[in-house]
Order: structure tokens, then sequence, then C-alpha cells
């Protein structure tokens, strides 16, 4: 409770900033329509006025400073303008009964969690097989950990566009497993670097003590080595998942995807409504929040039933 | 089918000579941890290149190493072209000015508790955001050039470190504190000489953090629109065109720039937090 209100508090102050800064931002939109709709606008032409500060043009023209925060098409749209969007695109949409027709953020969203989860159950998997032979084998953690670390300098990004055009010339139907594949890419290096650090935390004394009950390798890694990596595993988990959804957005971005919610970003990008961007951003900021607390709920929950401090 | 053969014999033997060097007794010589995993690299190299010339895979889908390094020699130009519109202009001025407004931030912040409680939380989930579909909207505000790529590594690198920073200048514990409030340290004595060389591990790894981010914003702000040249631009446009080589050329520049760049932070981290435990012993 004592981060509530710091926490209120910030968030206010961003809010504040951002209200404040839509003024300037969208100054110039709002003058250039006010023109068209033969209003008088000091200086008068967008020639003109593009020489002229910002704050020049607002001090002039304070009469218009309240047409930017409600244009259509704002450079910057305010918080509410960006709320409304996001209710009409989701909780109207559920209203209506159409919670799944295209122009529905719910679809979009579902779309992008499908293709983020599978591409994160693959990373984590990946991660885990990867923190074993690391852990258990010399060779592999030799010759596969400078590599796996170098792997998380090469920006994905770059491979993003190769990896959708090879899996469509290979013939794998849609973009559901190449975004996986990218998001997989992005998520399996946290969990392998927390997994062989979580493998690794028993003391000596305690893997003594199972060889003093002639445990053998399997029970030793059952029984000790896995649940002490639990902890260590959620921590990672977060990351990861944030990463993958991050991942699965770089998959959708390269020209040609029509679903999920990149799609959505790159279509109002194309189509020159910024509402519909902004609408997306939030909507992803909200799937990685709910993903991302979810985990921790989860995280939470399983180490208290182990018995340990979370 | 030679080819083939050729290239698992080469992967076998090197597995091989690998287990043989971890399970000898150099394998803590320095050497010996660079051999394994440079061999390690190598058959991944020999293998793709077996396998794409003994099943004839096309080059369009996918070329094999020696075509792709063929290429890379004979576009240095247009390489070096868009690694200084890409990684010179765009990633390194917006990590630049993001890395050093997030520190002065952390700074100023870091003065009230109240403020640090409340923004650790906002900082955190923030960092976990995709912040990159920002792109297009900074595109759009600050035109094609690069400078819109560096807003975009800006705004992208600047949470993370922000909120290393943050926490890295809580690292010091009260005795510390008071030991120099027993000097008669003021506030900047003890930022300068206790409290941020104390939040060194942290900064640097806020920074190797903005560093692999740093490219990824470059690149996909390529993607909404550039001048005609700039990795994200030759890579989208070679995917278009089919000249795969280019882009694998280009992806191996961006493979390079981003190791180097890590590489670089890393070293420097190396130098300023040699006291710290995970440095000891290294040098």
């Amino acid at each position: 409770m004592r981060t509530v209100l710091p926490m209120l508090t910030v968030l206010a102050a961003l809010l504040t900033i951002w209200y404040v800064a839509v003024g300037p931002m969208n100054i110039r939109v709002a003058l250039d329509q006010a023109e068209r709709s033969a209003a008088t606008v000091l200086p008068a032409t967008s020639v003109e006025r593009r020489a002229t500060s910002v704050w020049r043009l607002m001090a002039q023209n304070s009469e218009h400073i309240a047409a930017g925060y409600a244009l259509e098409r704002p450079r910057l749209p305010t918080p509410t303008q960006v709320g409304q969007e996001l209710w009409k695109t989701t909780g109207e949409m559920v209203l209506r009964g159409r919670a799944f027709s295209k122009r529905s953020l719910i679809l979009h969203g579902w779309i992008t969690l499908k293709s983020t989860l599978s591409g994160f159950i693959l990373g984590t998997l990946l991660g885990i097989l990867g923190a074993v032979a690391i852990v258990y084998s010399r060779v592999t953690r030799m010759s596969l950990m400078p590599w796996a670390i170098i792997s998380q300098t090469i920006p994905i990004v770059a491979l993003a566009p190769m990896i959708i055009v090879l899996s469509s010339q290979l013939g794998v139907e849609g973009r559901g497993l190449p975004k996986a594949i990218i998001s997989a890419y992005l998520c399996y290096f946290p969990v392998l670097v927390g997994m062989v650090k979580g493998l690794q935390s028993p003391a000596l004394a305690q893997l003594d003590l199972l060889r003093t009950y002639s445990a053998s390798g399997l029970q030793s890694f059952l029984k000790l080595r896995l649940p002490a990596s639990v902890p260590y595993l959620f921590t990672s988990l977060k990351i990861g998942i944030a990463a993958a959804l991050v991942g699965t957005i770089v998959g959708e971005l390269p020209t040609g995807a029509v679903s999920g919610l990149g799609a959505r970003i790159l279509i109002g990008d194309q189509f020159g409504t910024p509402l519909a961007i902004w609408a997306a951003l939030f909507t992803a900021a909200i799937l990685a929040g709910l993903l991302v607390t979810l985990l921790d709920l989860s995280q939470r929950l399983i180490l208290r039933r182990m018995g340990m401090p979370s | 089918m030679m080819w083939v053969i050729i290239a698992l014999v080469f992967w076998l033997a090197a597995w091989v000579i690998n287990v043989a060097l971890a399970q000898s007794r150099f394998h803590n010589t320095r050497l010996v941890r660079l051999a394994v995993p440079l061999l390690f690299g190598a058959t991944l190299l020999v293998l793709w290149e077996g396998i794409v010339r003994g099943l004839n895979v096309s080059p369009v889908i996918l070329p094999a190493p020696s075509a792709v390094a063929q290429t890379f020699a004979n576009s240095t130009d247009i390489l070096w072209a868009d690694f200084t519109q890409t990684v010179l202009k765009g990633a390194l001025s917006g990590y630049a000015i993001g890395c050093l407004s997030a520190f002065g931030a952390a700074i100023a912040i870091d003065r009230s508790a109240f403020l640090t409680r409340g923004l650790l939380p906002i900082g955190n989930f923030v960092a976990a955001l995709p912040i990159v579909g920002i792109a297009p909207i900074l595109v759009s505000w600050f035109g094609f050039d690069w400078q819109s790529k560096a807003a975009v590594v800006v705004v992208m690198v600047f949470f993370p470190m922000l909120v290393n920073t943050v926490q890295g200048l809580r690292e010091t514990d009260q005795m510390q504190r008071d030991l120099m409030h027993t000097y008669a340290a003021g506030y900047l004595t003890t930022l300068t000489k206790l409290r941020l060389p104390a939040a060194m591990p942290f900064v640097f790894n806020g920074l190797k953090i903005a560093a692999t981010l740093a490219l990824i914003g470059a690149i996909v702000a390529e993607y909404f629109g550039s001048p005609t040249r700039g990795m994200g631009f030759r890579i989208s446009t070679g995917v278009g065109s089919l000249s795969i080589d280019l882009v694998w050329a280009e992806i191996f520049v961006a493979a390079l720039a981003g190791s180097g760049f890590y590489g670089a932070v890393a070293l420097v981290e190396r130098a300023v937090t040699f006291w710290h435990p995970s440095q000891r012993g290294r040098a």
C-alpha cells in the first residue's frame, strides 16, 4: 500500500504532461483546419506558419488551441481520445455482440496472444532443455553458452522479414509459425540463463547429502535441482513472456500482415489513422501487463504451495 | 550428396574433438575455452554450406555462407553506407541521448523517496512493454531521416536505463552512508564518491540491455520509412526484390555491430567495476 499513493502521483503527473503536450503538438494541424473553414488565423498561410514557433502560434491563436484537443487525425491524441477509441474497438463491439469482428482489437489481441503463447512455450522448452544440457554436459556448456550470449546481441528484427519469407517459401501456411519462432528466439535466452542459475543453486552439501542417500542422477535432478530452480524459473518467465510479446509484434510489423496488434499498428500508419495506432499500442501494453501479472500471481501461489519464500 | 556427407563427417569430427578438448585436463585454459565455441560455430557454418550445396537449395530461399561472404566482399560500400545511417547516426546518437537523459532523470528522482517508490513499479512495467510499436508514430513526427530512428531508440532505452540506475543508487546501505556522514560529506560528495560507484554494476546492466535494444529500435523504425539507405531499409527491400544474399550480408553486419557494441560496453564495464565480485579474477 505504501507504493500506491506515489504510483498514482507519478501516473497523474505523466497524464498531465501528456494533456499539456497535446496543445503544442496539434496546434499546426488545428490551425490548418481552421484556415480551411475560413476562420481568421495568424499568420494566414501554412507556409508562413511553418516558420513560426508553436509557442508564438499558440499565443496568437489562443482561441484555436481547444480545436487541437478534438482533432480526428491528431499528431498526438489526448488520453481521452485514446480511451474512447479503445472502448469503441473493444467494449462497444462486445455490447453489440461482435467481439470478433475484423475491426475489433479483441480479435487482433487474441491473434497476437496466440502466437505469443506458442512462441513463449516453445522458447521456454528450448531454454529449459538447453539449461539442463548446459548444467550436465561440459561440452555443451563450453560450446553453446558463448553463442547463446552472442545470439542475444544480434538484432532479431533484422531476421524477422527473412524468417517470414523463408517459411512461406517452404510452404508453411499463414504467419503463426514464423511469428512464434521470432518470439521463441527472444524468449528462450532469459529462461536459459535463469534455469542454469537455478539448477546450479543447490549447495554442494545438499548434493552430497543426496549422494549419501545413494540417490541416482535422475532422482537428485527431480527432487533437488528442479524444485530449487522454480523461483529462478518464474523470474525468467516474466521477462520471457514480455520478450515473446515484443517478438510477436515485431513479426507482425514487416509489410503484408493483416491481423494481429502489430498489423493494426502498421495499417494505422499506412492509412494515417493515429488513433488506431495508439489504441493498438495500449492494447499491447494491457496484454503485456495482464500476462506478467498472471505469471506473478501463479509464482506466488506455487512458491507458497512449495513452502518457499516468494 | 557428397557435400552433405562431408558436412556430416566434419560435424562428427568436430564433436569428437570438442568432447576430447572439454574432457581433457586443459579444459580451463583460455585457448581451449576459445577453441571449443569457435569450432562449434564453424561446424554450424559447414553444415549450412553442405546442406545448401548438397541438396541444391535455391539461393532465393537460403544462400550458402560462401555466397553471402562473396556478396559481403563485393558490396562493402553499400553496407558501410547502411551501417553509418542506421548504427552510427540512428542507434548510437539515440543511445547516447536516451541513456544520458535517463541517468540524469534517475539522479534527480532519487532525491525524493516518494517519487522513487512511485516510479520504480511504473518504470519496471513500461520497460516490459512492446515499445517498438511506437516507431510509426515517431517516424511521422520526426520525418524519415535518422532523427526519427534516434527518437525511437531514446524512448526504448530510457526506461530500462532509468530503472536500473534508480535501483543502483539505492544499493548502498545505511552504515556506509552514515560513515560518509561522519566524514561531514555533503550530498554531492556522497553521490560521487560512494553512491555512484556503488551503482555502477546496475548502470552497466542497464547500458548492456539498452545496447541490444538500440539496434532493434533503429532497424524496426526503418521499416516505417527511411531514406534509400539504412540496414532496415535494405533488408525490407532486399526481401521484396529477392536479393537474399545481400539481406544475409546485412544481417551479418547487424550481428557484428550488435556483438561489437555489446562487447565494447562490457569492456568498459570491466574497467569501471573491476572491484565487483562478478568481475574479479577475470583479468
